[in-house]
């Protein structure tokens, strides 16, 4: 297939537009067009999965069209070993989303017009190797979000809603400013592939009211991506997003959503701004920890049970930002350590692909309870496990899965970033494993609390998950389970491409002391 | 060219002037209610005008004696202008609140009024440029209180009357003072004067430019000038906000670039680098500070507003503000975006304003409770103001994301010294997603699903809503056209 990677960004706009077709009357009918559709997408996905030539660092399917010339902007699109797992997770769960959504009532024609249309902006922005296509997509994300918070969400949508638009809006008008500076400065050009060759040397000694242009960049590019993760202080838009969605878009948004901002680091600040992340390197080992302490205390104190989950993605995407500052083991000056500069940065991809699919699974169950019973009050509920046992039994591997229990992928990616992070970081390290502890107490702790204990009277009666339900969770407890045991094709999938990053990034690195 | 000769290359104009005087004579025979029946008389004219401006071909030289100028860059302004005149005329087909009147001279003033601009956009001396901005004017005060019976309408007339004139007052004060210095109304002639003015004269040039720039501020309602924008928009019929808002800006615009290139540039006007003789004198930082002070006010503003008409009318204030960052750069890219800017802008504001229209007439109201629900009732009209807002936002893929990227191109591209203007700029775009998103908010946040969905019962509006969204979606991604049209335009008559 020639346009492989145009069909997968633009399948889900085919669904929409079919969508527009039916009477709005006919909501199964819709509800099938969107599962086809991204049926369709996800086999394409497994397809780019097999075809794809896992020793080959760089970019492959590569796709470029002309499109405005007179301000050098084309269609690029490119998939390498970063974003292949990315484009994967999203079909995985845009395909899984439309079943979890399978109850919604309310204007059903619209909502899924609008998931198919965060769809793909979220596959465009993981494809895009332009960046003002990039832009474009990482901006036609936002009204959909809007909209799907804002009109099927929980009592507060409004204000989660519009909270949520102006973070990001205001991250990703800095993101422009930087894009624009990029351009100016690096050969008027929007092409990823060029600038990843001449940014990391055009800028070199260039100063804004005596500021090195790398680190204003670095910096107006970080805070656009850190909002995305998101980045303590930059996450309170988070928890209220996540609680007033509804469940599938939580699920979006803790699965991929999150995922934007890391990868825009790695393949926009790392592979552009080398400089930049021997300079940045600590601070993001210290918000990582602060990530993860914070993300997980605050997870302690919650009663919600989906305010507990959505914390625990700040506790677990901290680990993420932890791993990637390993890359800098790797340079001469910290003893070429290229084991550790891999194995964190690694761990930093594998952990955000684990914690796709763990938040996910537990951004479902979620759901699963408060179908139910209509609340998520963790206190509200007690001996859960005799009377949803299936359910129970599901609770726990998301919940094992999240804490990093041996077996479970989670173990795997937070070792390897440890591991990675140990040599150049030990103080972080050693205190974020005190988030580990945490992140197992409030975990257990609120299983203990649902699902232990007296019985509640009032859910005696409680219907069990039901083949839906679990159609959506098992493939992704599969996946939590498999990967958790033999992570070798998905760290051998990634590991060409993540030593091209790592050897540009250090190529680089002597720069640094001259800044 | 002398002025015989002239004639021959004035045939926009001339067929605008006739027609009005057409129009002018037929109002007399119809009767009351058959009165907007003039309409079709001046749009005729409207057409053949575009029609002559588009056979006349590629001449650039200077009419009348040098005081107009005839060049792509004003035929681009003047398209703009017949095309937001043409459709302000259609928009008024269905306004409500022009039915209780007579609506004749209604469309023939807009005629004189176009022609006005037509001139404003092509003056090249500073006694044309003045009694072109005074046609304008005087247009805009009876236009701004065709409600006679409403007393906001009339209100908004006074006002205007009051600031114009004083304005007007004070840029005639300005221009006396220009006339002193160099003892010539050419625009060419005064720059090659300004160019050999010693230092001593310094003093009174800046009081000059000071005073003609309050003029100019008062035209594209930029602060501190802006005072009387919200008033007169609020007052005004509806339509004619809409016009306001946009022809005269974009009138406005031109005649900015045109003087400040050339008479206090350095002569070639689209690559000036250098302002003139005004030793000491930080211009392009002031124009700069100006805008950032023009867009932060009038967004800062428009969150506190009620109604959605004040909104729209302080948010134009801010698009000025967008717009004017690119003024000081004094480059062709610079000019180029300003351009682009008000080509996305004319689609999406006259679009935004004509929802305003249409809800006014079906609802009564214009306050954002008017709105509620208005997605689920009516799914055509709130999709395309969605668009419309998202759009004047300034996200993609939508032509308004165009225009901006354009802007803050221009203000990258010209250095480091003016970082802090964009930084300005994009912050206020996220503020002003605030209140254009509140308008989405009332629309489809607010109210469930109904039963029977209604789409607007005339033609007229269904096409008129679509011809002004789909430019302002299909640009968002897909603009290589208005660029090719922008560049061949970029051409200023420069004196030789």
């Amino acid at each position: 297939m020639n346009h492989l990677l145009s069909w997968i960004i633009w399948l889900p706009i085919l669904g929409m537009v079919s969508i527009a077709f039916v009477p709005r009357d006919k909501s199964e009918v819709i509800k099938k067009i969107a599962a086809v559709f991204s049926g369709l997408q996800l086999l394409l996905a497994i397809y780019l999965w097999r075809i794809f030539d896992a020793s080959n660092g760089t970019f492959q399917f590569m796709e470029r069209a002309e499109w405005i010339p007179s301000f050098n902007i084309t269609y690029i699109l490119g998939v390498d070993g970063l974003s292949l797992p990315m484009v994967f997770l999203m079909a995985l769960i845009g395909f899984i989303g439309v079943f979890v959504s399978w109850n919604i009532d309310k204007a059903v024609k619209g909502y899924f017009s609008l998931f198919l249309l965060l769809n793909t902006g979220v596959m465009g922005v993981f494809l895009s190797l332009d960046f003002f296509l990039f832009y474009i997509f990482w901006e036609v994300m936002l009204l959909p979000m809007y909209f799907l918070i804002g009109i099927w969400g929980g009592p507060q949508r409004e204000y989660a809603a519009i909270k949520f638009f102006l973070y990001t809006l205001f991250g990703s008008v800095l993101m422009l400013i930087a894009i624009l500076a990029l351009y100016f400065t690096c050969g008027n050009t929007f092409d990823m592939l060029v600038l990843i060759d001449t940014a990391p040397t055009a800028l070199n000694g260039m100063l804004w009211w005596g500021m090195s242009a790398i680190k204003v960049i670095w910096v107006l590019l970080f805070i656009g991506f850190a909002i995305k993760v998101p980045v303590f202080p930059f996450h309170t838009w988070l928890p209220l997003a996540h609680v007033e969605a509804p469940t599938a878009i939580s699920v979006i948004l803790a699965g991929v959503l999150l995922k934007l901002g890391v990868y825009g680091i790695l393949r926009v600040n790392y592979n552009m701004l080398p400089d930049g992340v021997f300079w940045f390197a600590g601070a993001l080992a210290v918000l990582g920890l602060i990530n993860v302490i914070w993300g997980a205390m605050c997870a302690l104190a919650q009663t919600d049970l989906k305010k507990l989950v959505a914390y625990s993605s700040v506790n677990h995407m901290g680990y993420t930002l932890i791993g990637m500052a390993a890359v800098i083991a790797a340079s001469e000056m910290n003893g070429e350590n290229l084991i550790s500069a891999q194995a964190g940065l690694g761990g930093a991809v594998f952990q955000m692909f684990n914690h796709g699919t763990i938040s996910a699974m537990l951004f479902i169950l979620v759901g699963v309870i408060y179908d139910r019973a209509h609340h998520r009050d963790i206190e509200g509920f007690g001996g859960l496990a005799s009377q949803m046992p299936i359910y129970t039994a599901f609770v726990a591997i998301a919940f094992f899965a999240g804490l990093g229990l041996p077996g479970f992928s989670g173990f795997i990616s937070e070792a390897m970033i440890f591991i990675g992070a140990f040599p150049i970081f030990k103080t972080v390290v050693i205190i974020s494993t005190l988030g580990i502890l945490l992140n197992a107490a409030y975990f257990l702790w609120a299983f203990q609390r649902m699902f232990f204990g007296p019985a509640n009277e009032k859910y005696n009666d409680i219907p069990e998950i039901n083949k839906r339900e679990l159609f959506t969770v098992i493939p992704l407890a599969v996946i939590t389970l498999v990967l958790g045991v033999y992570p070798r094709p998905f760290l051998d999938l990634i590991a060409a491409t993540l030593n091209v990053l790592i050897e540009s990034v250090v190529s680089y690195g002597g720069l640094a002391a001259a800044m | 060219m002398s002025n015989l000769n002239s004639l021959a290359h004035f045939w926009p104009e001339l067929i605008l002037t006739v027609t009005v005087l057409i129009a002018i004579i037929a109002d007399l025979f119809y009767r009351r209610e058959d009165s907007y029946k003039v309409a079709w008389w001046i749009l005729g004219g409207l057409a053949l005008t575009l029609f002559s401006i588009r056979i006349g071909g590629s001449l650039i030289s200077s009419l009348f004696m040098g005081t107009i100028a005839i060049d792509p860059f004003s035929e681009f302004f003047k398209v703009l202008i017949l095309l937001s005149t043409t459709l302000v005329i259609l928009m008024s087909f269905n306004s409500k609140e022009l039915k209780d009147y007579r609506v004749g001279e209604y469309f023939s003033i807009l005629g004189i009024m176009a022609f006005g601009l037509f001139l404003m956009v092509s003056a090249i001396d500073i006694l044309m440029l003045y009694i072109a901005i005074e046609i304008v004017s005087i247009m805009s005060f009876f236009l701004a209180g065709y409600l006679k019976k409403k007393p906001e309408s009339n209100e908004a007339s006074l006002k205007y009357v009051i600031y114009g004139a004083f304005s007007s007052g004070i840029m005639l004060y300005g221009l006396s003072i220009l006339f002193g210095l160099t003892g010539t109304t050419k625009f060419f002639e005064m720059q090659t004067a300004i160019a050999s003015l010693g230092s001593d004269s310094s003093l009174a040039l800046l009081l000059a430019v000071v005073f003609i720039l309050v003029g100019f501020g008062y035209k594209i309602s930029a602060v501190p000038f802006h005072f009387w924008t919200p008033d007169v928009y609020e007052g005004s019929p509806t339509t004619i906000t809409a016009y306001l808002s946009v022809a005269p800006k974009a009138a406005g615009f031109a005649m900015l670039i045109r003087f400040f290139n050339q008479v206090l540039g350095d002569g070639s006007a689209m690559t000036s680098s250098t302002w003139l003789a005004l030793n000491g004198i930080p211009w392009p930082q002031l124009i700069a500070v100006l805008a950032a002070a023009t867009m932060t006010v009038g967004n800062l503003v428009a969150i506190q507003q009620k109604s959605v008409k004040r909104m729209l009318a302080y948010s134009s204030i801010a698009h000025a503000g967008y717009m004017m960052m690119a003024l000081p750069l004094m480059s062709e890219s610079g000019i180029y975006s300003i351009m682009m800017y008000l080509t996305m802008y004319l689609f999406m504001n006259l679009g935004a304003f004509y929802v305003v229209i249409y809800v006014e007439g079906t609802s009564g109201g214009e306050s954002f409770e008017d709105f509620n629900g208005l997605g689920w009732k009516m799914p055509f009209v709130g999709g395309v103001m969605t668009l419309f807002m998202v759009a004047l936002t300034g996200l993609p893929p939508t032509a308004g994301f165009i225009g901006k990227f354009y802007i803050f191109a221009a203000v990258i591209e010209a250095g480091s010294q003016y970082y802090w203007l964009a930084f300005v700029g994009v912050l206020n775009s996220v503020i002003s997603l605030y209140y254009y998103i509140r308008v989405v908010k009332h629309m489809y946040l607010i109210g469930e699903r109904s039963e029977t969905v209604e789409i607007p019962s005339s033609k007229l509006v269904i096409a008129l809503l679509l011809f002004l969204a789909i430019p302002t979606f299909v640009f968002g991604w897909y603009f290589s056209p208005v660029v090719n049209w922008i560049s061949e335009s970029l051409v200023i008559f420069n004196g030789m």
